[in-house]
């Protein structure tokens, strides 16, 4: 492995943890004073002195035909260095996670807003805006496909994909494109009487909006040419190995010349799953020989990366008299928009977790993920079980109600425990307390009524410091919504993580090193990396390398499966380091190695303490290992049955709204989650990731959308597209209950996405409950509320 | 891009004049946004911060005078107890960061149809004063706004100030937006009732091409206060919402990616007849301080 002959100024660096924390307990982050004061270095601070900006020329339509490009006008803007288009793409001229379908740069059609075009390298970033200006492109406009179900009921015309993209190494087993139609994936779950009546049946409609990850931090990333040809690449991403691979074919070179290392990551959420500026600023840096850093804005930065998927869904559930849930059908249609992301992978979730955590004996869902010509989707936090959450919970209040019966009664009588049978097949075999989690929070206190009138705060009014009500219109809504996520990869999928651990003793104290390209995004696992280090080698001091290509592949961080799997990998290899120090120690001492332990430093027995200094001397002691959960399998393609998902994670939410009945504003008062993790190795960081969670749920529940018409996003800026305030988000009560899960590291759950899927639906519980009515769309608008 | 900062009110009107394409920029609450997102490309900018008068505000023959620099926050901070509704409206501002830069004289300057201080102002009759190498003129707020983001100031011409009289009665604002905090209206209204005239001032935001008042609306109430003023007795309900809707029924609104325009309509006529609810039952207390 060569290494750069200079680093840029924001590049990581090792981080060294304020020290002390071992799994069970509220380490402190490594970065976190660092970002606290401002001075972490994001993707977008990356720097070199000779650096070029690179910016790329968008699509303005979101269906065209390509007649001709002309580069000249731009390349004749003093100061531009480079004018590529997708001619320049060396090797392959497609990308894709799961179907590489997306071009590099457009090939002679445009299918999204957006789409990238061209790009442009010059010495000032504004240079470099306005030279890609003056690029002449000339459009046939077409008229764009923008509704999934007419993508899908006319396949034989209209197509937006021509030819079957190549089936790339990361596809799924079970994705299977359609090459003659907009059919990205059908899933089809098959249990039981396809034809079961029941006493009661309730059926519902709904729709669910496009959701933005919003993450702060925009697109970065410094592109450095290597002196053997190849190129560093500095990015903020979620997966550093299947970037690489996906650069690796663009650019038509080998791994070993294509070395990534990840940059300040400021959020991702899924986001950050495909490739944005990757293969771009690569493509500029080798054409020019300078470094070449690409930094998107905010209205960038919105058409640079995919969303939620939009859903639309027809429910049809059947239950007995008394409660029981006799069946289920549903038709769950994902618009995937031009290029197809992860829409396979979340059409799976989707369709096997569509009805919810509850037990049904017949089944019947059809999920399809189609084609069109709006902005691409893919991954997002919760992945294909946000949008169904919304259908099967409200179905699940209505048909309470359609039985007078309490909604938390029903959804206990149905909910899945241990050793319940899934939709498809499996045997949930850890811990589901479903029923526990909702009866915990049915018992917690419910806040007070606010002050209204001449007393009221305005901050507890729906509406705000807008002034918009005194306690006149407002009724209380109180919802409950209940969710399980699939945590890992699915479906067969070879879901492993690298590890490499080194003990050694530096300046007299013994240090561990950990390094592994798992991303940390924000979410902590810098910290978790050095709990269970410390846990397992018995030493304080533990050094996080930066994140890079160096080692093997970490796997995505994204399912909630980073503590799993890469801490899994960091048990085992500080397993294996301990072995040998442990052997060590016991040759040095002749003590029988199963009697040694690690412990602060030191060899220890009953009456031995040896630091570790006199038991390594200068050597390091160093361990590199994969490490796989436990093998799934993939979907029946007719039935849906299968060994498919590894573990679930269980949260369920209690909202209490109140809502301004005449405005159609609202005022969540509080929101209180209770989730299984398992075991929680960092707990205040798993508080925090039920709080973001929620918050971001509550976000879809009510304002959060890209509202696109005729393909076009129509509000790509925080302006408009409005993510929640500290007025918005309510103050929470959490319990979080830890029933290992004996198949995991420590028991433990993956922890990010449930609380995202329960809290928008237990939101909108409560705004039904307020209203009266029966809101089947989300995010829900002041304009559905007063029927105006 | 040249960056003009003039340290007096006479280099700045100069200024102003010599380049009369420079766009001026005191908090950069508007011009930074539309810069950052590639939407102006000025050949000029005129910083107005260093001008020591557009910070102050006083008080002339009982006339507030507010410097057009002067930042919300010190609106509310200083200025509560003179200018209830425009203090309200400022409270309703972004986020307190944006509170600290963005100023009045922005806001008037970019005559938004959806600025915030523009209802405020229109309800309490302000005027606005402007001056240039040619002289200062002062403009009624209603005739200020000419169209979508255009007003009545002449290429050479800056905001100086906005003159205020202090209410003899109770003011009212209420804002509509789809979250909390920090959102552009998709519907404002102000109010202010004016006892020693007998009179209703009212102004209506994010409704219509441009801010605007409701006179129907000012009249009709204003006749239905008549015989109340004195006597102080209860508003009846119906009168209320009747005033609703005629506030609604002088908006003229679009559809657009905030709200639609029926939603506006609705809105306005709830958000009028609570202000003048809350209004109301102000004055029945006597409260409001005379000017």
């Amino acid at each position: 492995m060569s290494t750069p002959t200079r680093s840029p100024s924001g590049a990581p660096s090792h981080l060294t943890g304020p020290g002390g924390g071992r799994v069970g307990d509220d380490a402190a982050r490594p970065d976190g004073v660092l970002k606290v004061r401002g001075e972490f270095a994001y993707g977008s601070d990356l720097w070199m002195d000779d650096m070029l900006w690179g910016v790329t020329l968008r699509s303005p339509h979101p269906y065209a035909r390509i007649r001709s490009v002309d580069v000249g006008p731009a390349l004749a803007v003093p100061g531009v260095h480079a004018v590529l288009t997708s001619d320049d793409v060396p090797g392959s001229k497609t990308y894709g996670l799961e179907l590489a379908d997306q071009p590099v740069l457009a090939v002679d059609v445009v299918r999204y807003q957006g789409e990238p075009v061209a790009l442009v390298a010059a010495d000032h970033p504004e240079t470099a805006r306005r030279a890609a200006a003056r690029i002449a492109v000339d459009y046939e406009v077409w008229e764009p496909v923008t509704d999934a179900r007419e993508a899908l009921g006319h396949p034989h015309w209209n197509r937006v994909h021509e030819t079957e993209a190549p089936v790339t190494e990361l596809s799924r087993e079970s994705a299977h494109l359609h090459p003659e139609g907009n059919l990205v994936r059908h899933v089809k779950v098959r249990k039981g009487d396809p034809d079961a009546t029941a006493d009661v049946v309730v059926v519902g409609e709904y729709e669910v909006g496009m959701q933005d990850q919003a993450f702060l931090g925009p697109e970065s990333g410094l592109a450095v040419p290597a002196e053997d040809g190849g190129v560093e690449l500095y990015v903020a991403t979620q997966w550093l190995h299947v970037d690489q691979r996906q650069i690796c074919a663009a650019l038509g070179m080998p791994p070993e010349r294509v070395r990534l290392t990840l940059a300040g990551v400021g959020g991702a959420f899924g986001g950050r799953e495909d490739l944005s500026m990757h293969v771009h600023a690569c493509l500029l840096a080798l054409h020019t020989g300078r470094p070449v850093k690409m930094s998107y804005n905010r209205e960038e930065s919105f058409f640079g990366h995919v969303h939620r998927h939009p859903a639309t869904m027809r429910y049809e559930h059947g239950a007995t008299r008394d409660g029981d849930l006799v069946y289920v059908r549903a038709q769950i249609y994902l618009d995937g928009g031009a290029y197809a992301s992860s829409t396979p992978a979340v059409v799976g979730n989707a369709g096997t977790m569509g009805i919810g955590p509850y037990v049904v004996p017949n089944v019947h869902v059809d999920c399809y993920g189609a084609y069109t010509n709006n902005p691409p989707c893919g991954a997002m936090r919760g992945f294909g079980s946000v949008q169904t959450a919304f259908a099967y919970e409200a179905q699940m209040d209505a048909l309470a109600a359609e039985l007078g019966m309490d909604p938390v009664e029903l959804r206990c009588r149905n909910a899945m425990e241990q050793g319940s049978p899934t939709p498809t097949g499996q045997v949930v075999d850890s811990p589901a307390p479903v029923a526990e989690l909702l009866r915990r929070l049915q018992a917690m206190p419910l806040p007070p009524s606010p002050a209204t009138g001449a007393d009221a705060d305005l901050r507890d009014m729906p509406g705000g410091v807008s002034n918009t009500t005194h306690g006149e219109g407002v009724r209380r809504g109180v919802g409950y919504a209940v969710a399980y996520k699939n945590v890992a990869f699915s479906e067969g999928f070879d879901d492993h993580s690298t590890a490499r651990v080194r003990l050694e003793v530096v300046g007299g104290e013994p240090t561990v090193t950990v390094h592994t390209a798992a991303a940390e995004v924000g979410q902590g696992l810098v910290t978790v990396e050095q709990q269970i280090a410390r846990t397992e080698l018995g030493v304080d001091r533990v050094v996080v390398a930066p994140k890079d290509t160096a080692v093997g592949s970490a796997g995505s961080t994204s399912a909630s499966r980073q503590t799993y799997v890469t801490g899994g990998a960091v048990k085992a290899a500080c397993e294996a380091v301990r072995a040998r120090v442990l052997e060590r120690a016991a040759a040095l001492t002749g003590w029988p190695v199963g009697d040694l332990r690690l412990f602060d430093g030191a060899v220890v027995a009953e009456g031995l303490q040896l630091p570790l200094a006199e038991v390594l001397g200068d050597d390091a002691v160093e361990e590199t290992l994969e490490w796989r959960h436990r093998p799934t399998e993939a979907l029946d393609p007719e039935t849906g049955q299968g060994f498919a998902h590894v573990q679930y994670a269980f949260a369920a939410h209690r909202a209490v709204v109140d809502v301004d009945t005449e405005l159609g504003l609202l005022k969540v008062v509080e929101m209180a989650c209770t989730q299984d993790v398992g075991k929680a190795i960092n707990p205040q960081a798993v508080v925090g990731q039920i709080q973001g969670g929620t918050a971001q749920g509550l976000g879809l529940a009510v304002m959060e959308e890209v509202l696109v018409r005729d393909g076009r996003v129509r509000n790509p800026s925080f302006t408009d597209y409005l993510i929640p305030t500290v007025l918005d988000m309510p103050p929470m009560r959490i319990e979080v209950l830890e029933y290992a899960d004996p198949h995991a590291p420590y028991g433990l759950r993956g922890v990010g996405e449930a609380p995202n899927i329960s809290s928008g639906p237990a939101v909108l519980a409560a705004i039904r409950q307020a209203t009266g009515l029966p809101l089947t769309r989300v995010p829900v608008r002041p304009e559905h509320i007063t029927r105006t | 891009m040249e960056f003009l900062q003039p340290t007096t009110w006479e280099e700045a009107v100069e200024t102003k004049a010599a380049h009369p394409d420079a766009v001026p920029i005191a908090g950069g609450t508007d011009v930074m946004v539309a810069v950052n997102f590639g939407r102006l490309r000025p050949a000029r900018l005129l910083d107005l911060t260093r001008v020591p008068d557009l910070q102050q505000w006083d008080t002339e023959d009982g006339v507030v005078r507010l410097g057009a620099g002067v930042p919300y926050a010190r609106v509310i901070g200083e200025l509560g107890d003179r200018l209830p509704g425009l203090a309200m409206a400022a409270r309703t501002i972004g986020s307190p960061q944006i509170r600290n830069r963005g100023t009045v004289g922005g806001n008037l300057a970019t005559a938004s149809p959806a600025g915030d201080a523009h209802p405020a102002l229109l309800a309490a009759d302000a005027e606005v004063e402007v001056a240039s190498v040619r002289g200062t003129r002062r403009i009624p707020v209603a005739d200020f706004y000419t169209g979508v983001k255009r007003s009545a100031l002449a290429d050479d011409e800056l905001v100086a100030a906005v003159r205020i009289t202090p209410p003899s009665g109770p003011q009212q604002y209420s804002k509509i937006g789809t979250r909390n905090a920090m959102v552009i209206a998709v519907a404002a209204f102000g109010l202010a009732l004016h006892p020693d005239r007998r009179a209703v001032g009212t102004g209506i935001g994010s409704a219509a091409p441009t801010p605007r008042r409701a006179p129907a609306a000012e009249e009709f109430l204003a006749g239905e206060l008549d015989g109340l003023w004195d006597s102080r007795a209860e508003l009846p309900p119906a009168t209320a919402a009747r005033f609703g809707e005629l506030v609604a029924g002088a908006a003229a609104p679009i559809d657009d990616v905030r709200g639609t325009a029926r939603y506006r309509v609705h809105a306005l006529s709830v958000m009028a007849r609570r202000t003048l609810t809350w209004a109301w039952a102000e004055y029945r207390k006597g409260e409001t301080r005379c000017a």
